[in-house]
């Protein structure tokens, strides 16, 4: 059912875990439908230095969120943003099509993590004004 | 080799070499047409009538004749009740059955929705038993049938068939009872249970897929689906698959024979199984009715993580099982069952179902038993679900 770039990320997904201190946070996904994901960003010099994740949900929920957290690191937060769905799914090889819409959320939850950075950086901005 | 454990009986089951080699000659030289008047066709007929009378016993039908042959569950079920429905339509147009249902009940039933009849499903408790109050209000003299499964195969609750039975009757309305997963692994009597159509499976009791059979109570009115040469009493028109049949009985035959080895053996296993998953893991449940239950069945819940992950992850280990789960299925719903007995969706989302068969072992149990706490702390591990106390 899976491709072997799937089942390689879901055996060994790439950065797991929290960053407890970061500097966006983006969730996307709910529970309810069996899919939720976090990602955890750290930025430097515009680029993302620093991403993990948590995700609640099946096999291609997992990869995808491995997958997009190792295309995500070291990229410009532009780059990062042009990130698509697509990009995510064709680098693991292909997914199943019942997985394309429900299970890869995890672009969605790297470009809420930026907008989240984009976000404090403007509150602490309007801050030092 | 790597180790390769089934506990996914329930999708599919081994044929008994026994009832293979019953039904070889009725491939290569037994070939003959049951409805042919000469030598061939006679044999052919006699091992239909055998057939017959090894299902009718399994299930103690009153008579052979009481047992029509089908293609299998699922038509046997939109036989009974769809047959049953339309055929006594003057009798009224209400139909009752259950949340916990097959989907070759709950559909067959909704089909009828389109054509002027009404449809109700009954709740049922936590373990997916039914609500016996519920039925008995439900009951008017608009109702004509009521369908019940015997025991649900993803969850194993056995329902209370006799009270049910008891119910139904008292007020004049036919049962069906679909006993798809339960004929063969726990005895069933339809005549002491006063049953009027009950739903028999091959495959689930080790017999070939594609053949199955309904029980039609001595006197029961009930419409074909298909319209033909008149086959099994006009009530299932079409050449009669006699190798699968043959084999079926044989099936039926051993079922029966052996049933009480087989149901110590499992239950045995299961409740291994049941202690050894839930026992040293928080946050683990089991669905469905504690003992009440098949004795091949055991669905475990495990909070904070999805089942299909579960399921890779056992698949990567050898173990092939099944997740109760919409992530592994065509629909991306969770299992209308689990929503039936109150779960939540994301706490449906986290079940997997072990089922049972008669060649695992309790070294096969005691490797999954092994397995879990290492595939379930990992996932948990990575969820954002997970509470901070608990430590994976």
């Amino acid at each position: 059912m899976y491709s072997d770039k799937v089942m390689e990320h879901f055996k060994n997904p790439q950065n797991t875990g929290e960053i407890p201190d970061a500097d966006g946070v983006g969730t996307v996904g709910n529970p309810v439908c069996g899919d939720l994901m976090t990602m955890y960003i750290k930025v430097k010099d515009n680029r993302i230095e620093d991403i993990k994740f948590k995700t609640f949900g099946c096999g291609a929920a997992i990869a995808t969120s491995s997958m997009t957290t190792e295309m995500a690191k070291g990229k410009t937060l532009e780059e990062a943003l042009k990130i698509t769905r697509a990009d995510v799914a064709s680098s693991l090889g292909g997914l199943p099509p019942v997985k394309m819409h429900c299970s890869n959320l995890a672009s969605d939850a790297l470009h809420a993590a930026i907008k989240d950075y984009y976000k404090k950086r403007e509150a602490a901005t309007e801050v030092k004004k | 080799m790597a180790k390769r454990v089934n506990m996914d009986y329930a999708a599919g089951k081994p044929v008994d070499p026994r009832a293979i080699d019953a039904m070889l000659p009725y491939m290569k030289t037994s070939y003959g047409n049951p409805s042919s008047l000469h030598v061939a066709g006679q044999e052919a007929k006699r091992a239909l009538d055998e057939a017959r009378i090894k299902v009718a016993e399994l299930i103690n039908a009153e008579k052979a004749d009481s047992i029509i042959f089908t293609s299998g569950a699922t038509e046997s079920n939109n036989l009974a009740i769809k047959g049953a429905a339309n055929r006594n339509r003057d009798r009224g147009t209400k139909i009752i059955t259950s949340s916990v249902e097959h989907m070759s009940v709950v559909n067959p039933v909704k089909f009828l929705t389109t054509k002027g009849f009404e449809a109700v499903f009954l709740p049922v408790d936590k373990f997916g038993s039914v609500d016996l109050g519920s039925l008995e209000k439900e009951l008017n003299d608009k109702t004509t049938l009521v369908s019940i499964v015997y025991a649900n195969g993803e969850i194993g609750t056995i329902e209370p068939i006799n009270e049910i039975s008891k119910i139904v009757h008292a007020n004049n309305i036919f049962l069906h009872v679909d006993a798809t997963v339960a004929s063969g692994q726990i005895p069933i009597d339809v005549q002491a249970l006063g049953i009027d159509l009950l739903t028999v499976s091959s495959n689930d009791m080790y017999g070939p897929k594609g053949v199955g059979a309904l029980y039609v109570k001595d006197g029961m009115r009930i419409e074909p689906l298909l319209h033909g040469g008149g086959q099994e009493k006009g009530l299932r028109s079409g050449t009669e698959n006699i190798p699968s049949i043959v084999a079926f009985g044989k099936a039926a035959e051993i079922a029966k024979q052996e049933m009480q080895t087989h149901l110590e053996k499992l239950t045995k296993l299961r409740d291994r199984l049941i202690e050894g998953l839930i026992k040293p893991l928080p946050y683990t449940f089991l669905n469905g009715h504690p003992t009440n239950r098949l004795p091949d069945n055991v669905s475990v819940r495990y909070s904070f993580i999805e089942g299909e992950s579960m399921l890779l992850s056992l698949e990567i280990n050898g173990v092939s099982v099944s997740s109760g789960s919409a992530c592994a299925s065509k629909t991306l719903e969770p299992s209308h069952v689990l929503l039936a007995t109150g779960l939540k969706h994301e706490e449906a989302h986290g079940s997997i179902m072990f089922s049972l068969g008669r060649d695992n072992s309790l070294e096969d149990v005691e490797y999954v038993i092994g397995l879990m706490p290492g595939i379930v702390n990992r996932l948990r591990s990575m969820s954002p679900l997970t509470p901070k106390e608990l430590k994976v």
